[in-house]
């Protein structure tokens, strides 16, 4: 970024809600100027100058002209807005970050939770973090890659750092998208601090890049004191990653998943994506048994088209068939079309819950061998059947 | 009108005026408290020998019309909303009347909308003293900037015809557009390229003003069947190119919302029609045009489906939504005050089943009852509500007219009174204190269901009972306004009110429930 004299960032305008847009002029003297327009005013007005005045004292400003559009920005976004617009217009010293209240936060993942659904926010539309939560998806993704323009890069990052600081999520697991290597470890180094649970690496090809990333978390979590474990999932997008699948799922035991970018990959095969997919089959498939191999879970791509739930649930049956545990949502109402897909049928459930008490029962009786009716079963279906039955609990099936 | 208002205080704790323009008026006394006395106003009596025995009372134009009505200064005229921002009538009646050289008319439309912001400019030329009826946009803005010369009275769709047969509003000369009418004076919605649907609000300016001019784009040789607005009450006809923008007056198709915030509030609320036993063989209930709405009625359709449940009536403001019910056999009629798209057009024009209701059948407190309370269920929306379930539906939260209250107020007498609201706009909580302008008394308002989770009014424990087991977020009002205020950061700024009224707020027995103040 050049050192300009005036620094912009946010949006604002008759169609742009819950962002703002801040213009800091650096002055060589004079004091600071605030200038405020918003859809607000009569209420959040006065709330709004005193945490404007507030954050530019904390990056260390005491001369500027600041002029703020406001629709109706929630805190968090105005402290992001406001330090975005800081840091382009220069002022990267001591004090540059800005700070908003942080949420206690939620309990740390875990590496096999259910991640049926996980669903993108554009890392630069507040308007849609805050109640996403609300729509049940098991994560969250908070984007800076492709929903992020590049020239916008930064100030995103700021925002979605915010966002891990400010927004209840509830139970969702909360993700972020990062920009591909070297310009993801940028992002890395803004929100680490924040604590989020998984990291979602782009078009990963080789093992080297998911060991950078995880070397640069480890580095940064140790100097923001952050303790819990950060998950990875690299996402596998050409025709390379995907013949390495298995060394890129096994490089670092923080790799809780490996999933798949259809757009990029059918675009590097030159091939078109179609409706059942069957031009990505082997790569899906082979992702399934990477990914197993390496003893984690195997994550399929998103289903573009928001207005189809018929082709969405077919995709999803058959995802969830191939042996893939989740997909990625675009819209809220794709969720819980979704959960339906991969949550597990009554039958399934009935069988399971049969084994498993068949498997308790023989362990009380002290028999070596389990058996259901006339059938046996071998420790791997007890196994399967146990992992089943913690699923449809936790989807509140069984 | 720099002259010291009077003020008292009603049983709602709210300052009201106690004269509006030169009547004067009783506060709200409570609900039910107030008992009308006296006989219905009415017409003068007129004779068939003063009217051509052919029955064409066809004149040239509007202007010969008003005359031969007898138009002078101060006088009352009315006209009703239903081409809504399509009309062309209104401000053509009161050009056509500033072109005779009166003044100081009265303006009492059923509903006034954007388009028709001419009328500031009759208003500034002295043509309009003031308005009696909603005001929104440019009109709302110059009453509450405290413009106007009288002050503005806000009443219900019931509280109007209530207003008019209780004699607290006269009317000289109802203007009624009409998108189908005979010479005679017979006239109808339901038909003609203008064609919007019923005609109710025009029912009680025909029955009780002393003139009536019907103005139509579609004239038939007598009779127009079918007919909603007798020609025995209407004095003259007048026959023009056109009464309004088609386009304006009906949408092609009502929009279902997208956004999955107001989905999810949508779909809980039809929830809880299902999970409290609401919905049932032979229920009712009533929504509006809006996108929740919209979207409820869907969500509704499908549970409703699923059950095997059929509705006995439900009411409209009709869209295709409601039309898709009785087409599916899910309801056996619509009861329609108003007709929002062309499938409720058509479907009102061409099926029996869907009937053309009016104020008087549907919402009038002033009667031997009113439809309006043996409704099952209404869904609603609100600007605001406080912690005491009272709502505003008038004003913005910083006091400017946003809303008619149109049928809102005679709604709350359902049986179960929803409303279905974001629990913030804009970072703006919707759940508040004390709400700005008082349109509707919280005893009335039995649920307020949000995107975060859904409030029962504790004066309604069986309610609360039905849907305790159904695994809904049903949580007290005060714990959600809590979380949003603390989504927003911090209360809001109550913002400063003027001190002097622009505008009262009726109830629906004519007392004065708020007052709208200057804007500060």
């Amino acid at each position: 970024m050049t050192r300009s004299a005036v620094g912009e960032a946010g949006h604002w305008g008759k169609d742009v809600r819950s962002d703002l847009h801040v213009a800091i002029e650096r002055r060589d003297g004079g004091g600071v100027q605030v200038g405020l327009e918003s859809r607000v005013a009569p209420y959040y007005g006065e709330s709004i100058l005193a945490q404007v005045r507030q954050e530019l004292g904390a990056l260390g400003i005491r001369d500027a002209q600041v002029t703020i559009h406001d629709e109706g920005a929630l805190p968090f976004v105005i402290a992001a807005r406001v330090e975005a617009a800081a840091r382009r217009a220069g002022f990267t010293g001591e004090g540059s970050r800005a700070t908003v209240e942080k949420m206690a936060l939620p309990p740390s993942s875990a590496r096999d939770r259910l991640r049926r659904s996980r669903l993108y926010l554009p890392g630069s539309e507040p308007k849609y973090f805050i109640n996403a939560g609300l729509h049940g998806p098991d994560a969250v993704i908070l984007d800076l890659e492709d929903s992020v323009a590049r020239s916008d890069k930064d100030a995103a990052r700021i925002l979605v750092r915010n966002t891990l600081r400010a927004v209840d999520f509830g139970a969702c697991e909360r993700m972020v998208r990062i920009n591909q290597v070297p310009l993801g470890l940028e992002d890395l180094a803004e929100i680490i601090g924040e604590a989020p649970d998984l990291i979602l690496i782009p078009k990963v090809e080789r093992p080297e890049q998911v060991a950078e990333v995880d070397r640069m978390i480890a580095e940064l979590k140790a100097r923001h004191g952050v303790e819990r474990t950060i998950w990875l999932m690299p996402i596998l997008e050409s025709a390379l990653g995907i013949e390495n699948a298995f060394v890129i799922a096994a490089s670092t035991p923080q790799v809780a998943g490996l999933t798949i970018g259809l757009e990029d990959y059918t675009a590097d095969l030159a091939v078109v994506k179609s409706a059942d997919g069957g031009e990505s089959l082997y790569a899906r498939t082979r992702l399934v048994n990477a990914a197993k191999a390496a003893g984690v879970q195997a994550i399929d791509s998103v289903f573009g088209d928001v207005g189809d739930m018929d082709g969405l649930l077919r995709w999803a049956e058959n995802s969830r068939a191939l042996g893939f545990e989740g997909m990625g949502c675009i819209h809220p109402a794709q969720i819980r079309v979704i959960h339906e897909a991969f949550a597990p049928t009554s039958a399934e459930i009935d069988k399971a819950l049969k084994i498993v008490a068949a498997f308790e029962e023989a362990e009380k009786q002290g028999l070596a061998v389990v058996s259901l009716g006339s059938k046996m079963i071998d420790p791997p279906v007890v196994e399967r059947a146990r992992k089943l039955v913690e699923r449809a609990k936790a989807m509140g099936r069984a | 009108m720099t002259e010291k208002i009077e003020l008292a205080q009603n049983a709602a704790g709210r300052m009201v005026p106690a004269m509006v323009n030169g009547r004067p008026q009783i506060p709200y006394l409570g609900l039910g408290k107030y008992q009308p006395r006296g006989r219905k106003a009415a017409p003068p009596v007129r004779s068939s020998r003063d009217f051509p025995e052919d029955g064409d009372k066809r004149v040239h134009d509007l202007e010969t019309a008003l005359r031969k009505c007898g138009l002078r200064d101060g006088m009352v005229i009315s006209n009703h909303h239903h081409l809504r921002d399509g009309d062309q009538v209104a401000l053509m009646a009161l050009r056509a009347a500033e072109r005779t050289g009166v003044k100081d008319l009265l303006w009492f439309p059923s509903a006034s909308f954007p388009s028709q912001k001419g009328a500031i400019e009759l208003m500034e030329r002295g043509v309009i003293h003031h308005i009696e009826g909603s005001m929104n946009g440019p009109l709302g803005d110059y009453c509450t900037q405290g413009k106007m010369r009288g002050m503005g009275v806000l009443r219900s769709h019931g509280g109007r015809w209530q207003a008019i047969q209780d004699g607290e509003v006269h009317i000289d000369i109802a203007v009624i557009a009409a998108p189908t009418a005979d010479f005679f004076g017979n006239a109808d919605g339901s038909h003609g390229k203008s064609a919007c649907g019923s005609l109710g609000f025009a029912l009680a300016d025909s029955i009780y003003a002393d003139h009536v001019v019907v103005v139509t784009d579609n004239l038939v040789p007598f009779p127009c069947i079918p007919w909603q607005i007798q020609g025995n009450n209407v004095d003259y006809v007048v026959e023009v190119e056109s009464i309004g923008d088609p386009a304006k007056i009906v949408s092609g198709t009502t929009q279902i919302t997208r956004s999955p915030d107001r989905l999810r509030i949508a779909e809980f609320v039809a929830r809880f029609l299902r999970e409290s036993g609401i919905m049932r063989n032979g229920f009712s209930f009533q929504a509006g045009a809006g996108g929740i709405a919209l979207a409820f009625v869907d969500y509704l359709r499908r549970m409703m489906k699923e059950d095997g449940v059929k509705a006995r009536f439900v009411r409209g403001g009709s869209t295709k939504y409601l039309v898709e019910l009785l087409r599916e056999g899910l309801t056996d009629y619509i009861l329609d005050g108003q007709t929002f798209d062309l499938d409720g057009v058509k479907s009102i024009a061409s099926d029996p089943r869907h009937v053309a209701t009016s104020p008087f059948t549907s919402y009038n407190y002033h009667g031997k009852g009113s439809f309006a309370s043996m409704v099952d269920a209404v869904v609603l929306g609100a600007t605001e509500v406080d912690v005491n379930f009272n709502a505003n539906v008038v004003t913005h939260s910083d006091g400017r007219l946003l809303h008619g209250i149109g049928g809102w107020q005679n709604c709350l007498a359902a049986g179960c009174t929803i409303l279905a609201l974001p629990s913030f706009r804009d970072r703006i909580p919707v759940i508040v204190d004390e709400v700005t302008t008082l349109t509707g008394p919280g005893e009335l308002i039995d649920v307020v269901v949000t995107e975060r989770g859904i409030a029962v009014n504790p004066n309604r424990p069986d309610l609360l009972d039905s849907v305790k087991k159904s695994g809904l977020p049903v949580r007290p009002i005060q714990d959600i306004k809590m979380e949003v205020e603390k989504i927003c950061g911090g209360k809001p700024a109550r913002p400063k009110l003027g001190e002097r009224p622009v505008a009262v707020v009726k109830w629906v027995d004519g007392t004065v429930l708020d007052t709208v103040w200057q804007a500060g």
